[in-house]
C-alpha cells in the first residue's frame, strides 16, 4: 500500500514537473524575443517594463535556471505582474478562485446527483423505456457544446420565463446559488452521459454476481439489494469517474464562465490570451494543471479504500 | 421498485442499434453538407450584407430566420458558415491523423526508448484537461483559424497515437511483416506501404468518432474568440456575436448557430457510432 502511494506520488511529481516546463518554456516557442512576448507585445512597450520582466523571469541565465526560479517563485506563490491590469497575477487568480471552485463544487453536485440518479434509474428499469430515455438524453446533452447548452438555458430560464439572472455572481449564499444554477448546469449537462452510463454498466455488473443471487433467494426486499448489496458493490468505479469528471471540469470553466460573464480564472485565462498577457494565463494554466492532476492522483489513490479488491491489482 | 433482474449490459453494439436514428442523422449530415456546397446559389443574402435598418429582426418572409444587430441575414449566415464550420474539422483530424498514425506506428515498430519517449510525451499532454492545451499553444502563438485547427490537431494527436500504437503491436507481429523483411524490405518501407495500409480501416472507423469532438472543440475556440475571426460566419463565432442580444430579448442571433452546431455534432455522434462500427467489423 506504502510502496502504491509513493509510486503514484513519484509520478504526480514527474508529471507536474513536465507539465510545468511546458507552460514555462512555451514563452520561447512565441516567436520573437521573450521579453517582449512576456511584457505583452511592443504595442504598450516602455524600457522599465522590459527592464522589469527581464528581472522577474531572469532571462539572462540559463534556461534550466530561469525555470527553476520560475517554479520557486510560483511555489511561494509570486507569480508575478500582470502588465494588463497593473496588479500581481497572484492577487489576480486569488480574487477570482472563490467564484470558480463554487462554480466547480456546484456543478459536481448536480452531475453526481442527476447522473447517478439516471443511471440508478436506467439499471433498476433496465431495457424499458426508461432505460432507453435515459441513455438518449444523456447522450443527446453531451453532444450539445456548454456554451450552447449555456446560450439555451439563459433564453429559456433567463429571458424568456425570468427565473434566473443572466450574468453575475451574486453575493450571499442564496443570491450565489441562485446565480451560479445557470452556469453549473451548462458544466453538468456534458458529464451526465458518462456518469449514467458508468453508474449504469458498475450496478449491472454488481447485480450480476452470485451473492445478489442469493439474496434474492433468501427473500431480502429489492429496495435493500439494489441499495446494499448493488450500489455498494458499485461504488468504487462511479466514484472515480465522478472524481475524474470533476477534476476535468476545471477546464471546463474556461467557457462557462465566459458565457456567463463571470469572474473566474477560467474567463481570466480567457480574457489574458485576448489581451496578450501572458504572465496570467502561464498562472492560470499552471494552477488548473495542478488542480487537475493532484485530483485525478487522490481519486487513484481513493480507489482502493472504497474497493479492497483494487489493492491486488498492480497499476500499469 | 420493480423486481427486475439485472444482467451484466451487452458488450457489443449490435443489439442496440437504431436504424431510424441513424438514417435521420445521416439525412441530416447530408443535407448540412449540401447546404455548405450550395450556399452561394441558396442563400438569400450575402453572409455579410449589412442593413442596419433590419436590424435583429424575427422571422419574417425577407428574413426566414431573422437577422443579428447588423441586420445581416441569420439564415444566409448559418447556410456559408457551415463551410467553415465542417472544413476546419477535417483538417485538425487530417493533422491528427498523420501525427497520430506515424508516432503511434513508430512506437509500435521500434519499442524500447522511442516508445517510452512518445509515451511519456503523451502523458504530459493528458495532464492538461480539456481544451488547455490547445489553448497554451493559442496564447503563445496567437489566435485565428490556422492557429486553432493546427494545435488542436496537435492536441488530439496522443489519442489517435495511442490508438494507431494498441492496433500496430499486434500487426507487426504478423507473418506477413516478417515475410517482407526476409525479402528485403526495408521498414519504413514495410510500415508505410503494408501496416499502415492495413490499419487505415480501423483508424478512420476512429477518427470517424473523433470528428464530433473536434466541431465541438473548434466551435468552442471560436466562441472564446480563438478561432475564426470577424466578418466570418463561423458558427462558433456568430453564438459569441450573437450572445449580447439574448438579453434584450432576441434570442435568434445566437440560437440559429447554436442549434446548427448541436444538430450536426449529435448527427455525426449517433452516424459515426454507426460507421465506425461497420468499418471496425469488416476486417
Amino acid at each position: 500500500m506504502l510502496a502504491r502511494i509513493s509510486r503514484r506520488l513519484a509520478g504526480l511529481l514527474a508529471t507536474l514537473f513536465a507539465a510545468s516546463f511546458v507552460i514555462f518554456a512555451a514563452v520561447y516557442a512565441a516567436p520573437g524575443d521573450p521579453a517582449v512576448f512576456l511584457a505583452g507585445g511592443r504595442d504598450k512597450l516602455t524600457p522599465e517594463r522590459l527592464a522589469s520582466v527581464r528581472a522577474q523571469y531572469h532571462l539572462d541565465e540559463p534556461l534550466v535556471v530561469q525555470y527553476g526560479r520560475w517554479l520557486w517563485d510560483c511555489v511561494h506563490l509570486d507569480l508575478g505582474r500582470s502588465f494588463q491590469y497593473s496588479d500581481q497575477v497572484g492577487d489576480l487568480v486569488s480574487a477570482r478562485l472563490p467564484t470558480t471552485l463554487q462554480l466547480v463544487a456546484y456543478a459536481t453536485v448536480l452531475f453526481v446527483v442527476l447522473g447517478v440518479g439516471a443511471g440508478i434509474l436506467a439499471a433498476v428499469r433496465r431495457s424499458t423505456w426508461v432505460d432507453s430515455a435515459v441513455v438518449g438524453g444523456t447522450t443527446l446533452a453531451a453532444s450539445v457544446p456548454s456554451f450552447v447548452a449555456a446560450i439555451a438555458l439563459v433564453s429559456l430560464f433567463g429571458v424568456q420565463l425570468g427565473w434566473f439572472p443572466v450574468t453575475g455572481s451574486g453575493t450571499g449564499i442564496a443570491g450565489t446559488l441562485h446565480h451560479l444554477t445557470l452556469p453549473a448546469l451548462s458544466l453538468a449537462l456534458g458529464a451526465l452521459a458518462i456518469i449514467s452510463r458508468v453508474t449504469r454498466q458498475a450496478m449491472a455488473d454488481a447485480a450480476a454476481s452470485d451473492h445478489v443471487e442469493a439474496a434474492r433467494a433468501s427473500g431480502v426486499p429489492e429496495r435493500d439489494i439494489i441499495r446494499r448489496h448493488v450500489l455498494r458493490n458499485a461504488l468504487g468505479p462511479i466514484v472515480t469517474m465522478c472524481g475524474l469528471v470533476m477534476a476535468g471540469m476545471l477546464a471546463g470553466t474556461v467557457v462557462v464562465e465566459t458565457a456567463f460573464g463571470l469572474s473566474g480564472i477560467g474567463s481570466l485565462l480567457v480574457g489574458s490570451i485576448n489581451a496578450h498577457d501572458f504572465p496570467v494565463a502561464q498562472a492560470v494554466l499552471l494552477l488548473m494543471v495542478t488542480g487537475y492532476v493532484v485530483v485525478t492522483t487522490a481519486v487513484d489513490l481513493v480507489h482502493p479504500l472504497l474497493d479492497p479488491r483494487v489493492k491486488e491489482v498492480r497499476p500499469a | 421498485m420493480t423486481t427486475l433482474a439485472l444482467r451484466p449490459v451487452a458488450t457489443g453494439r449490435k443489439g442496440h442499434r437504431r436504424p431510424l436514428g441513424v438514417l435521420i442523422a445521416a439525412a441530416v449530415l447530408a443535407l448540412v453538407v449540401l447546404a455548405a456546397a450550395l450556399a452561394p446559389l441558396i442563400a438569400p443574402y450575402a453572409p455579410d450584407a449589412i442593413d442596419l435598418s433590419a436590424s435583429l429582426a424575427g422571422t419574417s418572409a425577407d428574413h426566414l430566420l431573422g437577422t443579428d444587430s447588423s441586420g445581416q441575414d441569420l439564415l444566409s449566415r448559418v447556410l456559408h458558415g457551415a463551410r467553415t464550420s465542417l472544413i476546419a474539422p477535417l483538417l485538425l483530424l487530417a493533422v491528427a491523423a498523420v501525427l497520430g498514425v506515424a508516432l503511434g506506428v513508430l512506437s509500435a515498430w521500434h519499442g524500447g526508448w522511442i516508445d517510452a519517449l512518445v509515451s511519456r510525451i503523451t502523458d504530459v499532454m493528458y495532464a492538461f484537461p480539456g481544451l488547455l492545451f490547445t489553448v497554451l499553444i493559442i496564447a503563445v502563438f496567437g489566435t485565428g483559424t490556422t492557429t486553432s485547427v493546427l494545435a488542436l490537431g496537435l492536441a488530439f494527436t496522443p489519442t489517435v497515437a495511442r490508438y494507431t500504437r494498441s492496433l500496430a503491436l499486434s500487426e507487426v507481429r504478423k507473418p506477413y511483416v516478417d515475410a517482407y523483411r526476409v525479402q528485403g524490405m526495408g521498414g519504413t518501407r514495410i510500415c508505410a506501404l503494408h501496416l499502415v495500409p492495413n490499419l487505415g480501416r480501423s483508424v478512420l472507423g476512429y477518427l470517424v468518432v473523433l470528428f464530433g469532438e473536434a466541431v465541438m472543440s473548434l466551435a468552442t475556440l471560436s466562441y472564446l474568440g480563438f478561432g475564426a475571426q470577424p466578418p466570418s460566419s463561423d458558427w462558433g463565432l456568430m453564438v459569441q456575436e450573437g450572445q449580447s442580444a439574448v438579453v434584450q430579448g432576441a434570442l435568434l442571433p445566437a440560437l440559429v448557430p447554436g442549434t446548427a452546431i448541436a444538430l450536426v455534432v449529435v448527427s455525426v455522434n449517433v452516424a459515426g457510432v454507426w460507421a465506425a462500427d461497420r468499418l471496425g467489423s469488416q476486417d
